[in-house]
């Protein structure tokens, strides 16, 4: 559906050449939910505004939907651009219009006639559960309600792709579950292509099929959420994984808890294991085996994409070398572990 | 006395209203223009912004009545005389355009550039985005520049009265400057405080209530 070959993105400012994108290829397929996740300054903005030109690549192609959007004639770039949905972080509503008008606006635009407006509008203010609010203004709504119109203002024109620029940054975490839940409808009941950038974990975990990591211009992993949640390969991508599992530590245990290796500290692990390697008794193994004692933190079942994963942390209590050896023994036997860190014992 | 009066007041009217509907019809895409075209801006054009800009800032520099003096050839090839209410609206829109205009430009600086972004997302033209977008989000803003402009325009008009221009400007001049009539130049006086207090309220009240919703909370 949507095919980047060789994108580059050279910025200037003043005397300050930018490699913003270097050499980006990716192939999103119809239907899908394509998340790139990445930390702030690595290119993101810069990647998704190349899919629909708004901010033209210095190089490569963009193929959307098999067009070519780079050869195309002003006027050729405007009707593919209507084939392509946009939301935004700051949702990007006229405030001078009322919800209504705001969601026809690409309506007027194309002119299509009022009575038609009516019967097109309706059907998404229905849709984003925004009946009620068809008379109001972006200023009387919230922000989840916001992002709604704004879903309903990108899909109006029927687009085949809908691109997300950090769409659930800045709402609330209730809201951030009902704009995630609705963007999984849409792609659903509408087999709608999404390629969403955001840096949070949560949204890639929560609705993608795939996943790139972004860093520095560069694509540094791409694979399925699924195996990227158990067991990314790249740095930044164990980072984000690590970060996340040790957010979720009780805050007694992360302020004893540094980075690095230090006398008298124990390593807290993260152990990732799927329904494949959940058959052997590893923890009694490595307990047996390496003299360990293992002080289980938290341990929970998820389910991606109708896979379940479960996920386990733990602290390893023994000599060093025995510990070092348990670790390998565990990633020999297919389990995905990360250190998150080294916990001092507290007398 | 009254009639005199309300001569010179609908005279007075004429020009500042006739001038403020010229300058809203050229001065309003003049301001357009200039915002879109600076540096970084979405249609940037460098010799365009400039040279408007320029233009519109050596127009603001000159005092008005030295305006008036010069432009008086272009007055005459215009309407084809110099005198009177209607040959002073020539000199009062082009004294107008520029404040205008710049004042507009600022107004639609300070619409988010994301609104940019969101409109050509779903297909809009250039031109579209100008007079879809753009203006209607600055409009509040603009209706204030507007209301200032038609302030000065009273200002300028009473300087035009006295060049030849009849309304309140010439009245002032012939009782009270040539002749101290007091009743005169009270009334005169009086009846500028009123119609600038009037144009401000009916500014004010538009930019805030009526056109901008969200300002009602």
């Amino acid at each position: 559906m949507i095919s980047l070959n060789g994108i580059e993105k050279i910025v200037r400012k003043g005397n300050i050449i930018l490699h913003a994108l270097k050499g980006i290829t990716l192939n999103i397929e119809q239907g899908e939910i394509f998340g790139i996740i990445g930390r702030a300054g690595a290119g993101k903005s810069a990647l998704i505004r190349c899919i629909n030109l708004l901010e033209p690549p210095s190089g490569g192609a963009v193929l959307v939907d098999s067009c070519d959007l780079m050869t195309l004639t002003t006027e050729g770039l405007r009707n593919a651009r209507r084939n392509i949905g946009m939301i935004f972080q700051h949702f990007n509503l006229l405030a001078s219009r009322s919800v209504f008008d705001n969601i026809a606006l690409p309506l007027e635009l194309n002119g299509t006639p009022k009575d038609q407006i009516e019967s097109q509008v309706r059907p998404l203010l229905e849709l984003t559960q925004l009946e009620d609010k068809a008379n109001a203004y972006p200023h009387q709504l919230n922000n989840g309600q916001k992002q709604r119109v704004a879903i309903a203002r990108a899909l109006i024109n029927q687009p085949k792709v809908l691109l997300c620029e950090e769409a659930t940054a800045s709402l609330d975490p209730k809201a951030k579950q009902s704009i995630l839940k609705l963007l999984s409808l849409i792609n659903q009941k509408l087999n709608l292509t999404i390629v969403l950038i955001t840096h949070e974990l949560e949204v890639i975990k929560s609705i993608c099929n795939r996943v790139a990591v972004l860093h520095e211009g560069e694509i540094v992993e791409q694979t399925t959420v699924l195996d990227f949640y158990s067991h990314p390969t790249s740095l930044v991508g164990k980072e984000f994984i690590k970060t996340a599992a040790r957010n979720d530590l009780p805050t007694a245990l992360r302020n004893r808890m540094h980075p690095d290796y230090r006398k008298n500290s124990y390593p807290i692990a993260r152990i990732a294991f799927r329904n494949s390697n959940s058959q052997q008794p590893f923890l009694a193994m490595i307990i047996q085996q390496y003299n360990l004692s293992v002080n289980i933190i938290q341990a929970n079942t998820e389910i991606i994409h109708n896979h379940l994963i479960g996920i386990m942390v733990a602290e390893m209590v023994g000599e060093k070398e025995d510990i070092e050896s348990a670790l390998r023994f565990l990633e020999h036997k297919k389990l995905h572990v990360e250190v998150l860190g080294y916990a001092s014992r507290t007398a | 006395m009254l009639h005199e009066l309300l001569n010179a007041l609908e005279e007075t009217l004429f020009m500042i209203f006739a001038a403020g509907l010229l300058t809203w019809i050229i001065g309003l895409p003049l301001g357009a223009i200039l915002s879109v075209t600076a540096p970084e801006k979405f249609l940037a054009n460098n010799v365009i912004h400039k040279s408007l800009n320029f233009l519109i800032h050596t127009t603001c520099s000159v005092p008005y009545i030295v305006l008036m003096i010069a432009v008086i050839p272009f007055t005459r090839l215009i309407i084809g005389s110099t005198e009177g209410s209607v040959a002073a609206v020539v000199p009062l829109t082009l004294a107008a355009v520029p404040t205008f205009a710049g004042l507009t430009e600022k107004a639609i600086n300070h619409v988010q550039a994301g609104l940019i972004e969101a409109a050509k997302t779903v297909g809009a033209s250039n031109f579209q985005i100008i007079y879809k977008i753009l203006i209607p989000e600055a409009l509040p803003n603009i209706i204030k520049s507007l209301t200032t402009t038609l302030v000065h325009l009273v200002g300028y008009s009473t300087i035009a009265g006295a060049l030849g221009a009849g309304g309140l400007g010439g009245i002032i001049i012939a009782k009270g400057y040539q002749s101290f009539q007091t009743d005169y130049v009270l009334s005169t006086l009086v009846l500028l405080i009123v119609l600038v207090q009037i144009i401000q309220a009916c500014g004010d009240y538009i930019a805030n209530g009526s056109l901008h919703p969200q300002n009602n909370i």
